[in-house]
């Protein structure tokens, strides 16, 4: 559906959110820290990070409720710094929701159009579409009290969409709903972006979350951005260790580099006995750099014969834990040095004739292109 | 732990409320009370509270009382939810703490101190006692119990409500009379009524800075009674009663519904 979406990868096209060398000290602490960041118009961006990384302030800087200590902002062609949060262009919507109580739900979503000074009868007309647009219509009269969890997100929604802001900020919005909601509610606010062409930022810790709707994601760790890139991007070519681990599972084993044969990198390890062949060409190593080896659990191979004779990566070991989830078994495998790998496996056929049980000797192998190299 | 009540219990609880409420009851019966003779009953009659009405001089004080009250309670409302904004809201600027102990000062004060440094203060400044002399005095009494309850309700305030409003549009000040303002408006009600309740009981600080022209209702009965009990004063200390438990329990009652609605939106 926008499969050619992607102006990041446009030198020409022109950013419509730029921080540049942005720094938010608070005291001593500084929470943002020399960061630059691109974002483009149409754009479906997440800032994904563990707690205290950073993004809930740098999106506070967007709205307007911190300025930064050093670095300017950004949008379109106005520089944000000095505009107080009343006058930018973007609205939010907040991780508590922050309804106002004493307003009903129509009333909650008229409160930015009355700023504006909008008609009385335009505003009952925006505010009738928001609420066609969320599916709230029969509760336009209850008050925020009287809502569920999910209908108060709905309406917090409403609300920050009913002015057309320029962008959309959306800290943690999915937090507070449980799991099958959430789920269908990432991709009705997909849609929604979609069918409205609005830039959304996303603030989230959740990887899933981030995975399933983001054009592009932003991983921050200390203030920093580690990793700007498409989510397929961020989950195959982790650009370091932290990110391989922080989104999605991930077995790391270490070694350190022995040379390059045909292309494809040698790498000593504890945990296998001859070296691992890798095919990660875009690495830049020399003999004898100590490096992390990423490989996804979905990316393994587990089986109890051994391999031909002339297999490569092939690694042994005893089945330690098995943990069956209806679409995939996890397999938790002790190798010889006292390392766990954790390998999945699709459960495709309903019945297996003799599966792989607890204690038993197996052969864990992966595709020398299956795995990525992180220097250490 | 058991919920019932044991007889013990239920003793300690009547002792309790008799050494509480007993002299009160007993002053509200004998208002009823159809013999002059205040500590002897001679049946029921409710000839005293007309006497009441009919006796201009107490009729005055009660006046001058009650336009007291609602004068200084408004000021101390309005002076009271400043300073609880000023505390909770700017943070840790110097002399913080200093500052919030001072607002509470008055609270601890005994009030024989604050009525003789007011009158000391009005002297000095040569504002003639009487009517607004009292009402500055209530209005210092009574401001600090204004700003613990406005700023209870703060404490408790969440402030992305006001960061929402100032997001889609609202400026300070209107983020201010149409967010914040509303949502802790029972807790200022309840406030005043506090207020307002403190000012009209008063006797030790009305009595030090009360001039010729302004005589309150405590101050009155106070003076009736060293001349000698009337049963008139039963009356009028009977219908004081009244006038402050009710705005006791409404000013409960308000505080008890803004913490209920702020914590049944916080979930």
């Amino acid at each position: 559906m926008r499969r050619s979406f992607a102006p990041w990868a446009n030198p020409d096209a022109k950013p419509l959110i730029r921080f540049e060398n942005v720094t938010k000290r608070f005291g001593e602490s500084t929470a943002v820290d020399h960061l630059s960041l691109n974002i483009f118009e149409g754009e479906f961006f997440c800032l994904l990070g563990p707690s205290g990384c950073g993004k809930t302030t740098l999106m506070r800087m967007l709205a307007g409720f911190e300025t930064p200590t050093e670095g300017t902002i950004t949008l379109g062609d106005q520089n944000l710094a000095g505009v107080p949060p009343y006058r930018r262009p973007v609205n939010m919507m907040f991780q508590s929701y922050a309804l106002f109580p004493h307003m009903s739900v129509e009333k909650n979503i008229a409160f930015g159009l009355k700023q504006d000074g909008m008609p009385k009868d335009q505003i009952a007309d925006r505010v009738g579409e928001m609420l066609r647009l969320v599916q709230l219509e029969k509760l336009a009269r209850r008050y925020p009290s009287q809502l569920s969890g999910g209908q108060r997100q709905r309406v917090a929604l409403a609300r920050a969409l009913a002015k057309k802001p320029k962008v959309l900020l959306l800290d943690e919005p999915l937090g507070a709903l449980d799991k099958k909601l959430r789920e269908e509610t990432q991709f009705e606010l997909m849609d929604i972006q979609h069918d409205l062409h609005m830039t959304f930022v996303v603030v989230t810790h959740d990887q899933e979350e981030a995975m399933t709707m983001a054009d592009r994601i932003a991983v921050m760790d200390h203030g920093r951005i580690v990793q700007v890139a498409t989510p397929g991007e961020i989950y195959e070519q982790p650009k370091t260790r932290f990110i391989a681990e922080f989104v999605g599972d991930v077995n790391i084993i270490e070694g350190h580099v022995q040379g390059q044969e045909n292309g494809l990198w040698r790498v000593k390890t504890s945990s296998a006995e001859a070296p691992l062949t890798i095919d990660d060409p875009d690495e830049v190593l020399h003999s004898g750099q100590p490096v992390a080896i990423a490989v996804r659990p979905e990316k393994m191979v587990i089986q109890r014969d051994p391999p031909g004779p002339g297999a490569i990566n092939v690694l042994t070991g005893e089945v330690w834990d098995i943990g069956y989830l209806g679409d995939w078994t996890v397999y938790r495998v002790k190798l010889a040095n006292g390392e766990i790998l954790r390998v999945t496996r699709a459960n495709a056929s309903r019945f297996v004739e003799s599966p792989i049980d607890w204690d038993e000797q197996v052969y864990v192998t992966f595709a020398p292109d299956a795995a990525v190299i992180l220097a250490e | 732990m058991n919920r019932r009540l044991s007889v013990f219990n239920v003793t300690s609880l009547v002792i309790g409320f008799a050494f509480l409420y007993l002299p009160i009851l007993l002053l509200v019966i004998y208002s009823f009370n159809a013999s002059r003779l205040v500590t002897v009953w001679g049946g029921f009659s409710t000839q005293w509270y007309g006497a009441l009405f009919r006796n201009e001089a107490l009729i005055d004080a009660a006046w001058v009382t009650l336009r007291i009250a609602l004068l200084s309670a408004t000021l101390a409302t309005i002076l009271g939810t400043l300073a609880a904004l000023a505390l909770t809201r700017y943070g840790r600027f110097p002399g913080r703490t200093l500052f919030t102990g001072m607002v509470y000062a008055p609270m601890v004060m005994p009030e024989v101190i604050t009525g003789l440094s007011l009158l000391l203060f009005f002297v000095a400044v040569d504002f003639d006692r009487g009517f607004w002399t009292i009402t500055l005095a209530h209005t210092t009494l009574t401001m600090c119990f204004v700003t613990v309850v406005v700023q209870s309700r703060l404490m408790t305030f969440d402030r992305s409500l006001e960061e929402a409003a100032m997001d889609l549009g609202a400026p300070p000040l209107r983020t201010f009379f149409s967010v914040t303002l509303p949502l802790i408006a029972p807790s200022i009600v309840a406030g005043f009524l506090l207020a307002f309740t403190l000012s009209m009981d008063d006797l030790v600080i009305a009595s030090f800075n009360a001039g010729p022209g302004a005589t309150t209702l405590p101050i009155k009965i106070y003076s009736a009674v060293r001349l000698g009990l009337s049963p008139e004063v039963n009356a009028a200390s009977a219908i004081l009663i009244g006038i402050v438990t009710l705005g006791v329990i409404s000013a409960t009652l308000l505080s008890k519904r803004s913490v209920l609605r702020s914590r049944r939106n916080a979930h």
